[in-house]
């Protein structure tokens, strides 16, 4: 398995979220990357590789220019939309074991709180052309409306309820509340879910994530060299990429149940060696409830359509038996593009989380989603 | 429909030009491979099947059965607030592709799977028409 512990991650950073940080991007992903590299015990000029989420404008030559990386090798790019961040682990450990790289920066985060917002950046996002053209004059405009005929077909086939969407979104909150660093701090029950305003039915209000101003990032290192790093080494083991049936457009998806995380999963599982029942926790890119549910069939933890009862009886909790994003995730932390998720499960496996620490946890998998069902997923163990 | 259209126009493109104009004309086309026969949407050069990029248009018989749906109760965009909610249908279309577009005249608690649908088609400007649904 030619990418299996490779690479370790070493470094974790995040600056503080919230709706309004009252400065640019960059100043946001600087702090974050350099925040990343100390924690790794480097120094900036060891970065010889970068992955940047160009959402917000943000470019590897702003972290060269700021953090003063003069021999950058490698600048590479993920264009998967919310898939990026974990996808950028895959091209990293890659770039590790070519032995172009020894230490990679993949910093993400942007003003998306107060400034320009999802929706109004789709149209220009080049992935999105066909929907550009084709889709958007005739009203669809935004990811909640690509997304919710994928859940009324998945409600019809299935009878998963919106209700089982609330237990994904109500988790998440009682996750946010016990992190000092996650924006949605008011508790909320299965009625304030249902109560919540339509947005694009069956996707309401409190099904969507929240839109946040912050960055987060992580260096990934040769596993040689994490193994004296500061932290405790958190090893990945098990990388996989990939692309749903008609990338372009989900309307042209002969089975629109099915996310890109199905043909990713069992490349993922197999590498790293495991499976899914050997999975202490999981951090799942949640940008709406139903990509949760979704993930967690495709992923392997329960059959297809199964989804909903899965996610019922505090299965997804803390002390359930698969806790789900312990940091309250895109629903309830922050949009960090998934890089949070990235750093929530590094903190777990080296076991610094807080009030919200899985106990024993020693293997983890985190995922990314994006664009038209785009999928990745690491899979990381404490070694 | 409403003269003074605020919405989105699209920018076609050379692949994509005699699908728009056979809305202006009221027709509705799809690409089909000369080679292999394969009907394909949304229009793209070259047929995923066998390669070939000799094409030919189409005309939809304009029938289909909802496979999804969504309403939309948000104003994504300033241009669809009086229109809420409205309801995006997908549809697959009796030629054997998929074609997203409003329902119109069907109430949202009235769509179901399967439901028969038939095309339409609004002029939104002078140069512009869009493709929607009504019941059959
Ligand atoms: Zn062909």
């Amino acid at each position: 398995m030619p990418l299996r512990d490779i690479a370790a991650i070493t470094g974790i950073g995040e600056t503080k979220y919230c709706r309004n940080a009252g400065r640019s991007s960059v100043s946001l992903n600087v702090e974050a990357a350099l925040a990343a590299i100390r924690d790794a015990g480097l120094q900036p000029k060891d970065i010889d590789g970068i992955i940047a989420l160009t959402y917000g404008g943000i470019v590897a030559e702003d972290f060269m220019t700021n953090l003063g990386i003069s021999d950058l090798r490698f600048s590479g790019a993920c264009p998967l939309g919310g898939a990026s961040a974990v996808a950028g682990l895959q091209s990293a450990a890659a770039m590790i074991k070519a032995g172009i790289c020894r230490h990679v920066l993949l910093p993400a985060g942007r003003n998306g709180a107060s400034g320009p917002r999802v929706t109004n950046i789709v149209a220009a996002i080049p992935q999105m052309k066909v929907l550009a053209e084709f889709e958007r004059p005739l009203g669809v405009f935004g990811p909640a409306q690509f997304y919710a005929p994928m859940v009324r077909r998945h409600m019809e086939l299935y009878g998963t309820t919106s209700r089982q969407l609330g237990e994904i979104a109500v988790t998440m909150r009682r996750h946010a509340m016990l992190s000092d660093n996650a924006i949605m701090q008011k508790p909320m029950t299965i009625e304030d879910h249902q109560a919540s305003r339509m947005i694009a039915d069956p996707l309401r209000a409190l099904d969507c994530c929240i839109e946040s101003d912050g960055a987060a990032a992580v260096v990934v290192s040769a596993a040689d060299f994490a193994r004296d790093a500061p932290n405790t080494r958190v090893l990945i083991s098990g990388l996989a990429e990939a692309h749903p049936e008609s990338p372009s457009i989900a309307t042209q998806r002969a089975d629109l149940t099915k996310l890109g995380t199905a043909k990713a999963a069992p490349r993922a599982f197999a590498m790293a060696g495991v499976t899914p029942s050997d999975i202490d926790l999981a951090e799942l890119y949640d940008c709406f409830t139903y990509i949760v549910l979704c993930q967690l069939e495709d992923l392997g933890f329960c059959k297809k359509g199964e989804g909903g009862a899965f996610v019922e009886g505090g299965r997804i909790s803390l002390g359930g038996a698969l806790p789900v994003n312990t940091h309250g995730g895109l629903l309830s932390q922050a949009h960090v593009s998934g890089m949070n998720h990235i750093v929530e499960l590094v903190r777990q496996l080296r076991g610094q989380g807080g009030k919200a620490q899985v106990k024993d946890a020693e293997l983890g998998l985190v995922t990314g989603y994006g664009d038209f069902s785009d999928a990745s997923i690491a899979i990381m163990r404490r070694g | 429909m409403d003269s003074a259209y605020t919405g989105p126009l699209p920018e076609p493109t050379q692949d994509s030009q005699p699908y728009w104009d056979g809305l202006k004309r009221h027709k509705l086309l799809f690409q089909r491979c000369v080679s292999c026969g394969t009907i394909r949407h949304y229009p793209r050069p070259m047929c995923a099947t066998c390669h070939s990029m000799e094409l030919e248009w189409i005309e939809s018989r304009g029938h289909g059965h909802v496979h999804s749906w969504a309403v939309t109760h948000h104003a994504f965009h300033p241009s669809v607030k009086d229109r809420l909610p409205y309801v995006m249908a997908m549809v697959d279309m009796e030629e054997g592709v998929r074609v997203n577009a409003p329902l119109r005249g069907c109430a949202p608690e009235d769509v179901s799977v399967g439901l028969g649908v038939s095309i339409a088609f609004e002029d939104v400007t002078p140069d512009v028409t869009f493709p929607a649904f009504t019941l059959a």
